[in-house]
This record gives structure tokens, sequence and C-alpha cells, in this order.
């Protein structure tokens, strides 16, 4: 049943990814930027799939402290290293649109750098894990982490604000203007995204179920 | 009060043990030494420049040399089970983490008391001008590094890498507060007090030593035990 469920989902997800490129490169280029702007279709989404994902590992983590249940674990961990893959999406795709516009593959601007920080906090959270034997230290360890980190990104955002800011104001928040067609193609091309991010995670989550698995099993042949 | 004494026994306790024998203290104080003199190769240690960039480079030789003290506050106890014991003593795991970051935060700050004049000889920077404002900020950024680093220092005393991992999880948590910390440090080191316009870093260096403070100690129960 749960493999069915990541077949659909991912089958809906290609679907959904498939004719979204098709219509964004049947718009027109930007007046000012040109083909590059509509990096923003991958870009955005991204960003925001890395965000949630960030949230969720938070939600999770807490739970796993007041319930002390593994599948919560499992889940931070799962949605964590989805989450980072996105962010470096993210990032990756932000720098090649800043080599077209800027002309230069990174700036300090503001929104760059919190991204850049927030990706090394979550990759602590990796290395974490990976330093930790023991399942239940493991497990406790990297929900503290995960519990400051996630407390830690609003301050990051605001305060390198403060610092510098360079980036192009939001198109959709800000004063600039997106027409509706264009609009519901990022709607659709939203929900893609995260729904790649989904799949994703429940790809991790049952990975992770197998390897608890495989461990508890090795432990019982040990105990023969 | 109670709380207050078993606090302050924990903090007497890792002063003495590190006073004894003042290992740690000074190998951080060699290390803020040599860094500094490091700097000066990598930038001409004429004033302009020194003085702008003066911040950025106190905080770095800063959360170098406090990552060493940080490391050994919850090392320190590894041997003979000592963590153990302190562990199932009769206090709680909040009087023992705040008693071991008010003794981390004494001899960080230690540290860095001595660093900054040698600063200002080695760079020929007076930094004295807005002395006491200064001194505010350091003691602000230096609770935020040592908060986090106490039980950040907890959390990989007992795993693989931990002189590697303290600065791997706590510099990227604690860039708000340095990135704070470093700006006024070069505002006031340029002798320009802190303004209306540079003061919400201020703030946000107490919101963030505020916040961090809370959580530490409401989650330092799970760290020490949960292991």
């Amino acid at each position: 049943m749960r493999d069915k469920i990541i077949y659909v989902l991912g089958l809906v997800a290609i679907l959904l990814l498939a004719r979204d490129l098709y219509l964004i490169t049947g718009f027109p280029a930007e007046r000012n930027q040109g083909v590059i702007f509509k990096i923003i279709f991958f870009h955005v989404p991204m960003a925001i799939t890395a965000l949630t994902c960030a949230l969720v590992a938070f939600t999770s983590s807490i739970l796993f402290l007041v319930t002390k249940k593994f599948q919560f674990d499992a889940l931070a961990v799962a949605v964590t290293e989805v989450g980072l893959a996105f962010l470096a999406g993210n990032l990756i795709t932000g720098s090649i649109w800043g080599r077209v516009a800027w002309g230069i593959w990174w700036t300090w601007d503001a929104r760059l750098t919190s991204a850049l920080v927030c990706w090394l906090l979550y990759a602590g959270y990796l290395m974490l894990r990976n330093a930790i034997e023991e399942p239940t230290q493991r497990a406790t360890f990297a929900a503290v982490f995960s519990i400051f980190a996630f407390i830690d990104v609003p301050i990051v955002i605001f305060s390198i604000k403060w610092w510098r800011t360079q980036h192009p104001q939001p198109v959709f928040w800000g004063g600039g203007s997106f027409p509706p067609d264009w609009k519901a193609v990022f709607g659709w091309q939203m929900l893609a995204v995260l729904l790649v991010g989904v799949v994703f995670t429940l790809v991790r989550l049952r990975q992770e179920q197998f390897q608890r698995e495989i461990d508890s099993l090795r432990r019982m042949a040990h105990a023969l | 009060m109670a709380f207050v004494r078993q606090v302050l026994v924990i903090m007497a306790k890792d002063l003495r043990a590190e006073l004894r024998t003042k290992e740690a203290i000074n190998a951080s104080l060699s290390f803020a030494l040599v860094v500094l003199l490091l700097f000066s190769f990598a930038f001409d240690p004429s004033e302009e420049t020194t003085r702008e960039i003066s911040g950025g480079l106190l905080w770095i030789v800063f959360a170098f040399a406090g990552t060493l003290l940080l490391n050994r506050s919850f090392a320190r106890e590894l041997g003979n089970d000592c963590l153990d014991a302190l562990i199932s003593a009769p206090i709680p795991g909040s009087a023992l983490f705040l008693g071991k970051a008010l003794a981390n935060y004494v001899l960080v700050m230690a540290v860095e008391l001595i660093a900054l004049p040698l600063f200002g000889v080695f760079y020929n920077v007076r930094w004295t001008s807005q002395f006491w404002q200064l001194m505010l900020v350091i003691a602000l950024g230096t609770w935020g590094m040592t908060v986090t680093g106490t039980i950040f220092s907890a959390l990989t005393v007992n795993i693989r890498l931990r002189e590697v991992m303290l600065p791997i999880l706590n510099f990227p948590i604690l860039i708000p507060a340095l990135l704070g910390a470093m700006q006024l440090t070069s505002t006031l080191v340029a002798g320009k007090p802190i303004t209306v316009e540079n003061d919400a870093w201020l703030k946000m260096l107490i919101g963030f030593d505020v916040m961090y403070t809370a959580v530490s100690v409401f989650l330092v129960e799970t760290v020490l035990v949960g292991g």
C-alpha cells in the first residue's frame, strides 16, 4: 500500500513537472532579464519546500522528545535531508541566475547568506547524527539540535537582512508584477516541487524504517 | 535560594579545577595569541584597514579561543566517570548547566580581556574610547557564545570527533550573535558610540542571549539523561 502511494505521487509529480516545463518554455522572455527570469519557477518553489521541510523537522523533533517514538525521529532525518537537497537546489539556481543577471556567481547579499547559513546549520545536524552510534542517544541529541537550529533560522534571516540587502525584492508580495497565467503555472509548479519533496521524504522514511529493522535483526542474531 | 547555591557550587568547582591545572586556559590564551599573530600576516596591520575590520578579527579570535575552553567543560568530567556522578547528584540539570556555563563564562571572559589590550598594542588600535559600551557588547556576545557552547559541549561529550563537532555545531548557530557583536565592536573600536541607528544589533544580542539561555535550561535535562 505504502509503495503504491509513493509510486502514484511520484507519477503525479513527474506529469505535473512535465506539463509545467512545457508551459514555461512557451512563455515569452521577460523584458529586462530575458529567458533566465524563468528560473524563478524552480528557484522559489525549492526555497519554500526547503522551509516547509525545516518546519516539519522542528515539529517532529519536538514530537520525538515528547513521545519518544522513533517514527518521528525517522521523519525528522528524512525531511531534513530532503530539505537540505532542495536548499542546495535553491542556492545553485540562484547562483546561475546571479551569474547571468548580476555577472557574478555569488555575492554576500542578505538572502544568499542566510540560505547558506541555514544550509550549514542543517548540514551540522546530519554530521551530528553520523557521529553518534546509539539510536536513542542519536535521536535525542539530533532532536535537541534541530530545535536549536530552527529557532536560529528567523534570527539569522533578520540579522543578515540588517547587515545588507541586494537580492531582488520578492515578485509576489513586493512591488513586482507577474501576469495571471504565469501565476497559475507558478502555483502548479509549487505543487509539483512540493510533491517531489513529499515523495523523496516517503522514500527516505522507508529506508530509515528498513534500517531500523535490519539493526534489530542484527541485534537478535548477535544475541543468539 | 538552594538553586542559586547549587549553581555557585558547580561554578566554583569548575573554576577551582581549571585554575589548579590551568591546562585549558593556557591553551586557549596561547591559541588566541597565535591567531592574533597570524592575522598580522593576512592583513596589513596598519591603522586604517585594521580598525575597520577590528570587530571581525577580535570576535574570530574570541570564538576560536573560546571553543578550546568550552570543549574541555564537559570532557573534563569524563575521567573516573565524574559526569555520571554529577548527573546523579541531587541537583537539577539546569543548576549543573548554569554552573558550568558561568564557570566557562568567567574563563572565556578572562581570555578575552587579556587578548583585547594585546590586540590594541599589536595593531595600534585605541580601543578604550568607548570602554563601557565595548565591555557591554563583549559581555553579551560572550554569554551567547558560552551558553550555546556549554550545551553543545554536553551534547558532544560522548560522541566521536568531539573536538571537531563542537565548532561545527556551535558556529553556525552563533552566526547572528557573532555578526551583531562584530558590527558593534567595529563601531565602538572606531570611537563611535552605539546610537539609535545600530542599537538594533544590541537588542538582537540581548534577544539571542535570553532565548538560547531559556531553551538551553529547558532542554539540558534531556541532553544529560537522554544519552
